[in-house]
């Protein structure tokens, strides 16, 4: 029993969200992290190759972490705790230090208020396949047409 | 990882916090220990056969408590606990378990296992092979090949620590806010004092470099436990920056190699990232404090993509705001080397003449006033200053990268000679 075609021929992109004890994994030796990176990176290739990895990143450990919250309006150390809210999405920015990524987090918070942002630094930047722009940007998306032309 | 290794690496990782719930439960560091290698047994036999349990460290405490429990109703004759095999699938006995061992128990617990290795009547030589062996659990025999010492020796000195912790009594209250942050300023330097003694060892000398890492796991364990501590912040940050510069600070010969000369692309990027992140979130808190400082001032060495590039003049303010907090001659010195690079030898000299006095037996005094008298071009007094540096060399690299200098003076001398 095959699954409907339909299902089969609706291309879509997913965020795979990556879990683990950092305790045990921040304590793994130069030598074994290495070991782990060399066995992801044969999957990695496998499905750059097809063009189906688009850009992946591993984030540096939570304790580098710091959150905004936005109706506190307050600033914490650490990774956002709560367990009520869930992950919706997030973004990559390049900027000159945390100071300058926290100036970003308070323009988004005025522009959509509640919740949270936190900040978590990138250990590693992959590329991978270059995303090839069938979905629709945040201004499409948000009906300005004109400016998709 | 096959679950072999999966295995080893939830237990190593696992040991700090398991250790420090149950010297809870015993009030006894002997019984913890006991205890968690008991739950350490078990766990290899159990999570093997069926798997690794949904929360480790809960898990390895539970069982280490029931076992060691067990043990003590045995020999007094009284009924026995179900064994671990019963209990690990009793998702309602683990669950509450988990909840009462919520971040701020672990958190204390942690700090307290942590502060009783540093109590004050232990000496330094006691504290750290005390806390390696209970804390990051390397064996004596480990330990002792770090310090160089027999594993008789290493396993007297580590029981004498012991006995005088016992003795002493460990505090069992939690800590008031105060009390926190001075256990806070022990522990943390105990780990800088580990991480010393990794850093200060020669390139050959794995097992005590080894202990860098070591220290490294610590910092990151006392940072996950006060996440909004600046000074844990900072101290793990200058650990990591420090630490990132390891593969290229011996060459192939195994001599020092001089920050100036290191081969930069060598140092190890993942880790200055991390440092680096750490350091900018410290410095967004108005207090600062002394490890905050001095990784502030490893960040901008590590900034640097060359040695021309290193900001000279960030570097002499950091030490000047240093100096100000823990005013001591070394960190003067230190400034010193900064000052030569944005004012001048000259201005250096005079900086530093004032201390020798008090440090005359200090071999990094001696090498840092015949580089800055050689610049000066007063070979005669550079090469009195290495004569006495090398005298006072505490290992063989720091001897061989001042006998670099003088063979290049005499070396020169002698084609001056023939000239």
């Amino acid at each position: 029993m095959g699954r409907p075609r339909l299902m089969r021929d609706a291309p879509m992109m997913y965020a795979v969200l990556c879990y683990n004890n950092e305790e045990m994994v921040c304590g793994w030796t130069k030598e074994q992290d290495d070991a782990v990176m060399a066995q992801l990176s044969h999957v990695h290739d496998k499905w750059e190759k097809a063009g189906k990895l688009k850009p992946s990143i591993r984030l540096l450990p939570t304790s580098a972490a710091t959150t905004l919250h936005k109706q506190k309006d307050m600033i914490f150390d650490g990774p956002y705790a709560e367990t009520k809210e869930a992950l919706l999405g997030f973004y990559i920015i390049d900027v000159a230090g945390l100071e300058e990524g926290l100036d970003f987090a308070r323009e988004l918070a005025v522009a959509n208020p509640g919740g949270a942002y936190e900040l978590r630094p990138i250990q590693l930047y992959l590329p991978g396949a270059p995303i090839d722009g069938a979905y629709a940007t945040t201004r499409e998306y948000a009906g300005d047409k004109a400016a998709a032309k | 990882m096959t679950d072999q290794a999966w295995i080893e690496a939830t237990l190593t990782s696992s040991r700090p916090q398991a250790v420090a719930a149950l010297l809870r439960y015993f009030r006894n560091l002997d019984d913890a220990e006991e205890a968690y290698q008991e739950s350490c047994l078990r766990a290899l036999r159990n999570w093997t056969a069926k798997g690794p349990p949904r929360d480790p460290v809960a898990w390895l405490i539970m069982v280490g408590r029931n076992a060691t429990l067990d043990q003590k109703r045995k020999t007094q004759r009284l009924v026995a606990m179900p064994d671990e095999t019963q209990v690990s699938d009793l998702e309602d006995v683990e669950t509450p378990m988990v909840e009462r061992l919520d971040d701020s128990q672990y958190r204390d617990d942690v700090l307290r296992l942590l502060f009783v290795c540093c109590h004050p009547d232990l000496p330094a030589t006691q504290q750290i092979p005390l806390a390696l062996r209970i804390v990051s659990g390397l064996s004596v025999k480990q330990i002792a090949r770090a310090f160089l010492v027999g594993e008789a020796a290493m396993e007297q000195r580590i029981t004498r620590a012991k006995a005088k912790v016992a003795e002493a009594g460990v505090p069992f209250e939690t800590p008031g806010p105060v009390e926190r942050s001075e256990r806070l300023a022990v522990v943390m330097q105990m780990i800088y004092l580990v991480f010393n003694e990794g850093y200060s060892a020669g390139p050959k000398d794995d097992a005590r470099a080894d202990l860098a890492e070591e220290a490294v796991r610590l910092g990151r364990l006392l940072l996950r436990m006060f996440q909004a501590e600046p000074e844990a912040m900072g101290l793990l940050a200058l650990m990591l920056l420090q630490h990132a510069r390891q593969p290229a600070r011996f060459d192939a010969n195994g001599d020092a190699v001089l920050m100036e000369d290191q081969d930069r692309t060598l140092w190890r990027p993942k880790l200055i990232q991390e440092g680096l992140a750490l350091i900018d979130k410290a410095m967004r808190h108005q207090r600062t404090g002394v490890y905050r400082v001095q990784a502030a001032i490893a960040a901008l060495h590590a900034r640097a993509q060359r040695f021309a590039e290193t900001d000279w003049s960030g570097i002499d303010a950091l030490y000047a705001t240093l100096e100000r907090m823990q005013p001591s001659p070394v960190v003067t010195l230190n400034r010193a080397v900064a000052v030569s690079k944005t004012k001048g030898p000259q201005a250096a000299l005079d900086m530093i003449e004032p201390l020798a006095e008090r440090l005359a037996s200090y071999f990094h005094y001696h090498g840092a006033k015949g580089g800055l008298l050689l610049m000066l071009d007063r070979k005669r007094e550079a090469r009195e200053c290495f004569d006495r540096a090398i005298a006072l060399a505490n290992t063989a690299a720091e001897a061989a990268h001042i006998r670099m200098h003088l063979d290049r003076l005499i070396a020169e001398s002698e084609k001056s000679a023939r000239a």
